[in-house]
């Protein structure tokens, strides 16, 4: 390979390049102010709501769970909806060790928890990781119905869908008392998230990370530049089900309390739902993911103790149709937007409606109305009566679900090819 | 001498469909040898049981006199061999300097490490963007791929095989989807390989074959119809029939006369 350069101007320009290049990658693990935006939220947070920190403390813990997924799903591309069976071994193994064993000390306790997800977390990951796609999907909800039948099976030691209740825990460190507001609980996970955050951090920004982030982009390559995949993806899934478990134990130990649904398949498609919301495979997804789901969760269901999953199915809705990428990545698509340098001699922007936007309208307007569709028929007949008095006979319900589905879809989607028509025409028709 | 690869009786059927048949190919050190044939000749297939992309039906393939043929891909890319493919397949999402250092990162098992950073290996960086000075592409070092044209794109795909420091390199038409105005500086590339890596190059363009190659296997369903120097495969004339036709033997000519 020869490695002369031409003259001394190019090699001048090209040296420019090569530093500009090294100090990027040299950098890019470097801790950056804005980093710190998320804890010193949470820090906030206890001070503006104290009367709210049993809620904050589950939130911390879900994003904790949704960090867990985000590095096998963001980062190494592993789709699964079973990670709730890691997060229901870790509570259990905690919720069991307290019961069976005496062992109440939380700290260890969530270890044990983390340990044993994390080991069964291998095993089952050595055995589905062979496969990828739909086929895995499945087998991670395999995964996790077994493990929840197998406790229903020996309620005598799970408890069941009864649940394990009445758990005491140890004062941590010995000395800080659980309280009824969860004050202290919220530190703790505060505390333990924070640790974890850290790991994961080291992890994504390690040669190891980069390889998961190769797999993700193209296990055929590879395989081809001889990378172990499947012993890369047995291990970050081991370390995934590891925090996902100390997740859970984390959640046994707030409630004092777990029942057999922590494996329910909700929970993981929940979990899932938090990370694509966030935006998957850039770390604070899982903050913004979670807190936004539970916080809108929380906030819907007092509105509307019935129809509360219709608000949040409607956010799952926009983001997947116009921010693929997560909220998160809606705000770097802002910020990039707004920081571009080439933005003032930017050429005249005008209304661009093409004719195959019409097509667009037609399939958005036809998707809407069969979503309205089905909607109808899914929402309880009585609960439909109640939202829509004047529509409660069958047939007049699912016309009116299905053209207003079709109406709102077209509408939106009318906005946003006005919007993305005005800004980028070139994106749109690249 | 061991030769650098050798693949011995190597057979290979879908059910009742015989892909590879009885094939026989041996690369010296330094070898630089092609391997044509018409469409659906099986020319990829070879190169995909050589990689154990998948597995042979039966028949050995030695890479440097060592046994390879029940291992991995990966394994088998760790001893030293390296190939391209015909459709690219790189990490489109990651810049092109990230493609190189993943090469490197494996080759050297840095990419075990879950701890430390991976901006903290200065000399891998400083490796990659060696590759990429010596391809004239440290400008691009950080796009994306997927924001490259395609005859970058074809470079990289070139790099990272390069960059895993093989003794044989396998390149699937690595001028393949290559408008004909950027067409050379891939093969370019391919002419000023280190010497003493053995190269099997497949290629449809035969002004390049007979440029390039010293040997060359010519492939008609599956098995091997006649190996020789550019010189008897050009005057061969159950090959001109087979394959080259009078388009082709022309192209030939032409070759023969640059080189």
């Amino acid at each position: 390979m020869s490695n002369n350069k031409p003259h001394d101007s190019a090699a001048g320009a090209g040296n420019a390049a090569r530093l500009r290049a090294m100090d990027y990658l040299v950098r890019r693990h470097y801790f950056r102010w804005s980093e710190a935006l998320p804890w010193l939220i949470a820090i906030a947070a206890f001070f503006l709501f104290p009367n709210r920190m049993t809620f904050g403390g589950q939130v911390l813990i879900m994003i904790m769970f949704a960090l867990s997924l985000d590095l096998i799903l963001g980062y190494a591309g592993i789709v699964t909806l079973g990670h709730a069976a890691f997060f229901g071994v870790g509570a259990y193994t905690v919720a069991l060790a307290s019961l069976k064993l005496g062992w109440s000390e939380p700290i260890s306790g969530i270890i044990v928890g983390g340990v044993v997800a994390g080991l069964v977390g291998a095993v089952a990951g050595w055995f589905v990781l062979r496969y990828r796609g739909l086929t895995l999907l499945m087998l991670t909800i395999a995964f996790a119905a077994m493990l929840q039948e197998s406790g229903n099976l020996r309620s005598d030691i799970t408890g069941g869908y009864d649940g394990l209740p009445g758990l005491t825990f140890d004062p941590l460190f010995g000395h800080f008392q659980y309280d009824l507001y969860g004050h202290t609980n919220y530190w703790y996970v505060l505390a333990v998230l924070a640790v974890i955050f850290y790991f994961v951090r080291r992890i994504t920004y390690s040669p190891f990370g980069q390889a998961l982030t190769g797999i993700r982009e193209n296990v055929r390559r590879m395989h081809a530049i001889g990378s172990p995949v499947h012993r890369r993806l047995v291990t970050v899934y081991a370390i995934s089900a590891a925090i996902a478990g100390v997740a859970g134990g984390l959640f046994t130990q707030t409630n004092a309390y777990v029942t057999l649904t922590v494996f329910d398949f909700d929970a993981s498609a929940k979990v899932m739902v938090m990370l694509i919301l966030g935006g998957r495979g850039r770390l604070y997804g899982p903050f913004l993911g979670a807190a936004v789901y539970m916080i809108l969760e929380d906030y819907l269901a007092k509105l509307s103790p019935t129809f509360w999953q219709l608000g949040i199915g409607l956010l799952l809705v926009l983001v997947v149709l116009f921010a693929r990428r997560g909220l998160l990545g809606l705000a770097e698509d802002a910020r990039a937007f707004w920081t571009r340098k080439d933005r003032a001699p930017s050429p005249p922007r005008r209304l661009v409606w093409k004719p195959e936007h019409w097509n667009a309208l037609a399939v958005s307007a036809l998707d809407g109305g069969i979503i309205g569709f089905v909607a109808g028929f899914a929402i309880n007949m009585k609960q439909a009566a109640l939202m829509l008095s004047f529509v409660t006979d069958l047939p007049t319900r699912a016309i009116v679900f299905t053209l207003g589905g079709a109406a709102i879809a077209a509408a939106i989607n009318a906005i946003y090819l006005l919007i993305v028509s005005r800004t980028s025409v070139e994106e749109q028709t690249s | 001498m061991t030769a650098a690869l050798q693949v011995e009786n190597l057979q290979r059927s879908f059910g009742a469909l015989h892909v590879t048949r009885d094939v026989n190919l041996t690369l010296q050190r330094g070898a630089r040898c092609a391997l044509i044939g018409p469409n659906g000749a099986g020319k990829t297939t070879l190169i995909n049981l050589i990689t154990g992309v998948i597995r042979p039906s039966s028949g050995t393939v030695s890479l440097n006199g060592e046994d390879i043929t029940y291992l991995s891909q990966a394994d088998r890319a760790r001893r030293g061999l390296a190939r391209t493919f015909q459709i690219n397949q790189l990490f489109r999402g990651l810049s092109v300097l990230e493609n190189i250092c993943m090469a490197i990162g494996e080759r050297d098992g840095h990419n075990n490490n879950l701890w430390r950073s991976a901006g903290a290996r200065r000399e891998v960086i400083d490796e990659a963007l060696d590759h990429l000075e010596s391809l004239n592409m440290v400008d691009d070092a950080l796009h994306l791929v997927r924001n490259l044209a395609y005859g970058r794109q074809r470079l990289v795909e070139i790099a990272i095989a390069l960059a895993q420091k093989p003794r044989v390199l396998l390149l699937d038409e690595p001028a393949a989807g290559v408008p004909s105005s950027e067409s050379h500086l891939i093969l370019d590339v391919v002419a000023n390989l280190d010497p003493d890596i053995a190269v099997l190059i497949i290629e449809h363009d035969m002004d390049v074959v007979f440029r390039f190659a010293k040997e060359i296997t010519v492939l008609v369903q599956g098995a091997v119809f006649t190996q020789g120097t550019p010189d008897d495969i050009m005057n061969n004339a159950d090959v001109r029939a087979v394959y080259l036709g009078e388009e082709g033997h022309e192209a030939a000519q032409r070759g023969g006369r640059h080189g």
